[in-house]
């Protein structure tokens, strides 16, 4: 690992080796994202190895070698330059002191002749010059060193000029020649400088261009991470919504998938580690090539390392050799100037040495000069006679300079045709003066060949004598005339007058040369002659242990005859080549770790998937379970229900026969046991509807104030026996009418009325309130009485009570809706209103800890609580559930012993109120009589004050608020005075505030007052009511005996209530107000009544006939739908229709809508005018109540509705709705298990308008009492049709 | 004699229900009965055999095609226990009920017996109901 890291960090992408693994482990969730994955790994891979032979590559690129190499070559550089620029200035030196001796009108030729040896240090720095713009960064320090010099030699060379320039013009031109030189050397400086810089700035562009092109890598890697993540990422979503995909479908499918999925990620596992193999066994032999690739790389820079030292060596050799030959054949100029030139002759022997004594250093490589004189035989003897000395003849051939041979040894020359003696000659080699060198075989030769083609010509080499070395001599010819260019050999021979030797001492010079030079250690020279190819004669080197392939560079010493070459080769073997070694391993031991780290990840991939596997099938397993558990306590509560109807209504028969006290106590707590348990059944089954979602809400308009009346007088007994106050309050900006499903709102306000009742007990009181979400939006603004009030609940009077409904402190039931989330979005749409509904009692509250788990199902506050005041802890759930269906949030607060404030809102839409007009009418039947008329309620509580108010307010009856008896009596005696007294009707008066004391004035005040004249005015007498929570009959009694009050209403105030005992104690609408039909009446609304009886089956039929007619029906039956619709062709004479659902031919869906589709029709006629009135009769609107009849109610209408068109399903509803719903209100009144009654008839009402009756649900509750209802002509029935249902 | 009548009667009653042959929409029956319709359970009854006889044929007769129509058995049969329901006939119901359920299952021989049985329930209880109507 940790290797792994360096090689990623040395690359730059530690990061993305990091985030490689991490994409490593993320990588096993899903089977369908490793194919993707894989691909990605493997790019990053690759990318990894390339960035890492590309810095390997780059850092080992011959940096050491070449650095030795530069080095030497810069080194070498400056000592061949500075040679240069000494010799030069020795040259100036020596034609210096030739021309104090010599003439000076032959030194300008000489000079002119010369010249081209000066341009040597331009042709060294050219030279340089060229080397420089390879080598440029090594040449900064060489020309630091160069510039060094250069001030010297201009020194030196000036004050060697100025010598001359006293006595000789022509010095200027040689001076200004050397300064041209010169400042060319130093033109060339500025120039290289320039280069450099130039050079220079290329680098560093070059540089910059890599650093730019690394940062883009670096960039681009960084984006192929960040994609790969990107793309991994949303294949891991993608899969993952594809395993939900796979969650839903049905769960044979799943396991078969499972299994899919499994084989398919077993067979991926197995290509997984396919290609991991192939990548391991890729790495290996990348390895190895990256060995082999950097081993030949290196042997190849060795290789050429080898070359350029040698050729650079060959080069320096050549150069000095050629230097010193250039010497030789200046030296041949010089005789031939002064000697032959001059009459008489310039150069005698002495001269001759000294000049070449001083000028020795100048051929370093020469042991000696020395001059020949051409002699013919005819000259012989004049020459011999001149010079003193007979021409001697060489008695060994190849020793001709030997030094140690005795002059006298020499015998003298034979007859010769011409002679070559030597004249001149340095003092080294003095011995071989008067020698005939055309007596020697090889200077024969090298004289022949030299004065034939007028350059300088070499022998091969051979052993010189004294120093035992190998040598060869240099041989020039000497023309007494200049000669063109173009001379033929022919003329070169006639005008050759002497000859100029020079022995070169080989071996010496070369270990000169390479002695100067650095690294002459590590490399081996040898120097051959290879004029004769088969036989190369070495001419320095030994001849040591092959170490590799020599490099041979050829050599050009002047001579187109000979040939030379230089072999070079390492002295040592190549070592191990470390860098590939390190380099190939490095990658093997990467490729062996990431190999293993993918097998670990492969592995544990393969691990989880399993994992994954597993889990997956536990987790379906429990959802079967889930579901199953939901399954089956939908049955069971189903399978319970019904023969729990069964008991209950047969304890109901029970308890109607003649039963004495103790049968019948027994009985009604078994009924009550029943009720129970089946109203809990119905809560487990809403619960699982509702978890399965299979509830669906209903949208019928509905009088929220009637819905919360209801739910009081559920409660009203056992609030009474508790001696609880239990109010109900809703808001004035509250609409009458709205749409929404009442059942279900009602639903939620019991549960919590319910629960609050159970845990508040004997103290305090539980208050529902309705308001706007709106209102309670601005809490300052609230214009609402009791908002106010609640706002800040404060401590009123010296008992510790507070301005609560029963002085008992409550919890700020403003904390219970902070939370709600959706609060301020409501008024968006304009016919949806937002309702706030709070429940507050002052009951035990919910512990703190217990508060989190109060809406989980069947979960209680503790399970003490569960046992001190029983219950199953489903209803709140339901209720949370309800809410979130109607759009709406549920909260509360609660305080331990202080109290607990549960609000909910929930969405309904606004309704027109002419919808529930007819029924408004049946309900209100008494309002009318009390439009107009003034209250005043005297209660020391404002908050059940006004909801006193509310309750008088919806009777029309407009109130007055007094706080106690005696502002009361002060208000009464005002009003009396004041004489607007006529319509105060009633007083009512609060328990609280009622005393003995002030009770009697205050009665004959009021007596007072009705005498003087209200009673005349309006006809209705001053009456007294007492609101009391709890009272038991004698107090009640004994207050009326007093006639003190006139009645005693007792709480929770509800309208139909209220209104009885207005009515009873001012003796209006006595008549006809009875709202309930019983059974006792049902003769009375059933009796002539025309009904059609629609059946296919005779016995049926008949049983229906008999049993409407028995209450005076009359009975028209038919078999079919189509007969159905022939008879109910308006108009016609029936009053009402039961009909058969499922019927042969047509059935009772059809019917009804041919019917329906007819009465429209119908009735459109009659608006429109075209029919007549008679026809119309009475009716202004033709819609004959069609009640189904059929058992399989779920079948039927759920599959049929939905056929239905819209607009007729609509049409159905919005016609018959109220009346509907009516009746629903009384079967869930007088029986809680009809719950489900009322649900199919909503089903059946979307269908098809009016009601249908299930024998299922209203078999045992309606078969001893058949009930019937009739609302303002319509007509309602649960007729004992049949006993069981059909299926 | 009168008083022993209607014991008699009373006894007959009680044991129809004992055997579990009648249900309370018997009894359901007879309250509707009344001046106006003396004999309506009666009526009933008779209108019950005279129309489920036909119902019995027509499903005998289906019951001898092969393969069986279970469809139109269990038309039939809906029928026939939508009667039986309405006279309060509760072994006949039962009968009924299972005779479905074979129907739904697709139960060919489970239709026969249990039509056998059906029918010897329901010669039993006209037997009965017979008897029990000639008693005044």
């Amino acid at each position: 690992m940790s290797s792994n890291c360096k090689q990623s960090s040395s690359n730059g992408n530690l990061c993305s080796s990091l985030k490689q693994k991490k994409a490593w482990e993320s990588l096993h969730r899903t089977a369908d994202g490793r194919k993707w994955k894989r691909v990605v790994v493997f790019l990053w891979l690759v990318v990894a190895l390339c960035g890492l032979v590309c810095a390997l590559t780059s850092s080992n690129g011959g940096n050491s070698e070449r650095k030795v190499e530069t080095s030497v070559s810069s080194e070498f550089k400056t000592q061949v330059s500075l040679e240069y620029c000494n010799v030069s200035k020795e040259e100036f030196h020596a034609l210096d002191s030739l021309f104090i001796e010599s003439d000076r009108v032959a030194s300008l030729a000489c000079c002119r002749e010369s010249g081209y040896e000066m341009p040597s240090s331009c042709t060294s720095t050219c030279r340089l010059k060229m080397k420089g713009s390879e080598k440029w960064h090594k040449l900064v320090a060489e020309n630091v060193e160069f510039n060094a010099h250069c001030p010297s030699r201009d020194e030196s060379i000036s004050t060697y000029v100025g010598l001359p320039l006293s006595k000789n013009k022509t010095m200027s031109f040689i001076s200004q020649l050397a300064f041209s030189s010169i400042s060319s050397g130093h033109l060339w400086y500025k120039e290289n400088e320039l280069q450099m810089t130039e050079l220079h700035n290329h680098a560093t562009y070059n540089c910059e261009s890599i650093s730019f092109c690394l940062a883009k890598i670096c960039l681009w890697i960084l984006a192929g991470m960040v994609a790969s993540f990107n793309i991994l990422k949303l294949h891991e979503k993608f899969s993952s919504q594809k395993h939900e995909i796979i969650q839903e479908t049905p769960r044979a499918q799943q396991s078969q998938l499972l299994q899919q999925s499994q084989s398919s990620s077993r067979s991926t596992g197995k290509w997984r580690k396919k290609i991991l193999v192939v990548f391991v066994l890729a790495g290996v032999v990348f390895s190895f090539w990256l060995f082999w690739y950097l081993d030949k790389d290196i042997i190849l820079r060795r290789k050429e390392t080898l070359g350029s030292m040698c050729d650079e060596r060959a080069r320096m050799l050549q150069d000095q050799f050629n230097v010193s030959m250039n010497h030789v054949h200046a030296l041949a100029l010089l005789v031939s100037t002064f000697h032959h030139g001059k009459q008489p002759s310039a150069i005698d022997q002495k001269t001759f040495e000294d000049y070449t004594e001083r000028t020795a250093f100048e051929r370093p490589l020469t042991s000696g000069v020395a001059y020949a004189l051409r002699v013919r035989h005819s000259e012989r003897k004049e020459f011999e006679q001149q010079q003193g000395w007979a021409i001697k003849k060489m008695e060994t051939e190849d020793q001709t300079l030997a030094q140690d041979c005795n002059l006298e040894n020499f015998s003298t020359s034979p007859v010769q045709e011409e002679y070559a003696p030597v004249i001149f000659s340095q003092k080294t080699v003095s011995h071989i003066v008067s020698i005939d060198m055309m007596s020697g075989k090889e200077d024969r030769e090298n004289i022949l060949r030299a004065r034939a083609s007028g350059k300088g010509v070499l022998t091969s080499p051979f052993k010189l004598l004294k120093s035992n070395h190998l040598g060869v001599v240099l041989t020039f010819a000497v023309y007494n005339t200049h000669l063109p260019l173009d001379a033929i050999p022919e003329q070169r021979i006639n005008a050759t007058v002497g000859y100029l030797g020079a022995s070169y001492d080989v071996p010496s010079l070369v270990a000169k040369l390479l002695h100067q030079l650095a690294s002459k250690q590590t490399i081996v020279v040898n120097v051959y002659d290879t004029t004769n190819k088969l036989a190369p004669i070495n001419m320095y080197g030994t001849d040591e242990a092959d170490t590799g392939l020599p490099h041979i560079s050829n050599l050009d010493f002047g001579d187109p005859t000979r040939k030379h070459e230089m072999q070079c080769r390492f002295k040592q073997k190549p070592p191990p080549p470390w860098q590939a070694i390190t380099a190939s391993v490095g990658v093997l031991v990467i490729t062996l770790l990431l190999g293993h780290i993918f097998h670990a990840a492969i592995n544990r991939i393969a691990k989880v998937e399993r994992g994954y596997r597993e889990m997956m099938e536990l987790k379906h397993r429990a959802e079967a379970a889930d579901v199953a558990k939901s399954q089956f306590l939908a049955t069971v509560s189903h399978e319970i229900r019904t023969p729990m109807n069964g008991v209950l209504g047969m304890l109901q028969m029970l308890m109607d026969t003649n039963l004495d006290a103790m049968q019948l106590d027994y009985a009604q707590t078994a009924h009550a046991n029943g009720k129970d348990l089946i109203s809990l059944i119905n809560k487990v089954l809403d619960q699982a509807k509702i978890e399965s979602g299979r509830l669906e809400l209903e949208a019928v308009p509905f009088d929220l104030r009637a819905v919360l009346d209801k739910v009081l007088s559920l409660f009203s007994r056992e609030s009474q026996e508790q001696g609880l106050e239990l109010a109900v309050y809703v808001s004035d900006q509250v609409p009458e009418v709205v749409i929404g499903d009442q059942e279900r709102f009602g639903q939620i306000i019991t549960n919590l009325v319910g629960n609050s009742i159970k845990f508040t007990q004997d103290k305090g009181h539980i208050f529902v309130s309705v308001h706007l979400a709106n209102e309670v939006m601005l809490p300052l603004d609230a214009r609402d009485e009791v908002l106010r009030q609640s706002l800040n609940i404060v401590q009123v009077g010296s008992n510790a009570s507070y301005n609560t409904l029963s002085g008992f402190r409550v919890v700020d039931r403003w904390r219970s809706w902070e939370n709600f989330k959706k609060f301020s979005g409501i008024p968006e749409e304009t016919e949806k209103i937002k309702l706030l509904v709070t429940v507050e009692d002052t009951g035990a509250g919910i512990p703190p800890e217990a508060q989190c788990r109060i809406f989980t199902p069947f979960m209680q506050a503790d399970s003490s609580t569960s046992r001190k005041y029983g219950g199953t802890g489903i209803g709140l759930s339901i209720s949370k559930r309800l809410v979130e269906l109607m759009g709406g949030e549920i909260g509360f607060v609660s305080e331990l012993n202080i109290g607990s404030t549960f609000s909910f809102t929930v969405t309904f839409t606004k309704a027109e109120a002419n919808y529930l007009d007819t029924m408004q009418q049946q309900c209100d039947l008494a309002v009318p009589e009390f439009r107009g008329l003034k209250a005043l309620v005297i209660d020391e509580r404002r908050v059940r004050a006004e909801v006193t108010r509310y309750h008088l307010k919806r009777l029309g009856i407009s109130v007055d608020i007094t706080s106690s008896m005696e502002s009361a009596y002060s208000y009464v005696s005002c009003y009396g005075k004041t004489s607007v007294s006529e319509h105060l009707a009633m007083v009512l008066v609060d328990q609280d505030s009622w005393g003995k004391d002030i009770c009697f004035p205050f009665h004959n005040l009021l007596k007072m007052i009705e005498r003087n004249g209200s009673k005349s005015n309006s006809g209705i007498p001053l009456k007294i009511f007492l609101l009391a929570t709890c009272i038991s009959s004698t107090q009640r009694k004994e207050l009326k005996l007093d006639r003190l009050v006139d009645n005693v209403i007792t709480k929770p105030l509800r309208i139909s209530a209220l209104a009885f005992t207005f009515q009873e104690a001012t003796g209006f609408g006595k008549m006809g107000h009875n709202t309930r039909a019983k059974p006792s009446t049902l003769r009375t609304l059933l009796k002539d009544k025309q009904i059609l009886v629609v059946d296919d089956n005779a016995v049926n039929r008949r049983v229906a006939e008999g049993a409407l007619k028995k209450y005076g029906a009359v009975v028209t039956c038919v078999e079919g739908g189509k007969v159905a619709v022939g008879l109910l062709k308006p108009p016609h004479k029936f009053d009402a229709c039961f009909m058969d659902l499922q019927m042969p031919g047509m059935d009772g869906f059809e019917a009804t809508r041919q019917i329906r589709s007819l009465e429209s029709e119908c009735n459109k006629k009659i608006d429109s005018g075209e029919a007549s009135v008679d026809m119309s009769e009475n009716f202004a609107h033709w819609h004959t109540p069609i009640l189904a009849m059929t058992a399989d109610v779920i079948q039927a209408t759920n599959e049929e509705c939905m056929k239905w068109p819209s607009q007729l399903r609509h049409l159905a509803a919005t016609s018959d709705f109220p009346l509907a719903t009516q009746l629903c209100h009384d079967l869930s009144e007088s029986n809680p298990c009809s719950f489900h009654v009322e649900l199919r008839l909503g089903d059946f009402r979307s269908a098809m308008g009016d009601i249908m009756i299930n024998s299922t649900a209203i078999k045992q509750e309606y078969l001893p009492t058949s009930c019937l209802s009739l609302f303002s002509g319509h007509m309602y029935c649960a007729v004992p049709l049949r006993s069981e249902p059909y299926t | 004699m009168e008083r022993n009548l209607h014991k008699q009667l009373g006894n007959m009653k009680k044991s129809l229900f004992d055997q579990g042959y009648l249900d309370e929409q018997f009894i359901q029956l007879e309250e509707l009965q009344d001046e106006a319709n003396p004999n309506f359970v009666e009526e009933v009854v008779t209108l019950y055999y005279r129309d489920s006889a036909r119902l019995i044929q027509n499903i005998e007769q289906t019951l001898e095609n092969n393969p069986l129509d279970f469809a139109k058995l269990d038309n039939y049969m809906h029928q026939f226990k939508g009667s039986s329901c309405s006279i309060g006939a509760k072994k006949l119901k039962n009968e009924c009920t299972q005779f479905r359920e074979h129907c739904k299952t697709g139960n060919g021989d489970g239709c026969k017996r249990t039509f056998q049985q059906l029918k010897k329930e329901y010669a039993a209880l006209k037997k009965k109901l017979e008897h029990y109507f000639q008693v005044p």
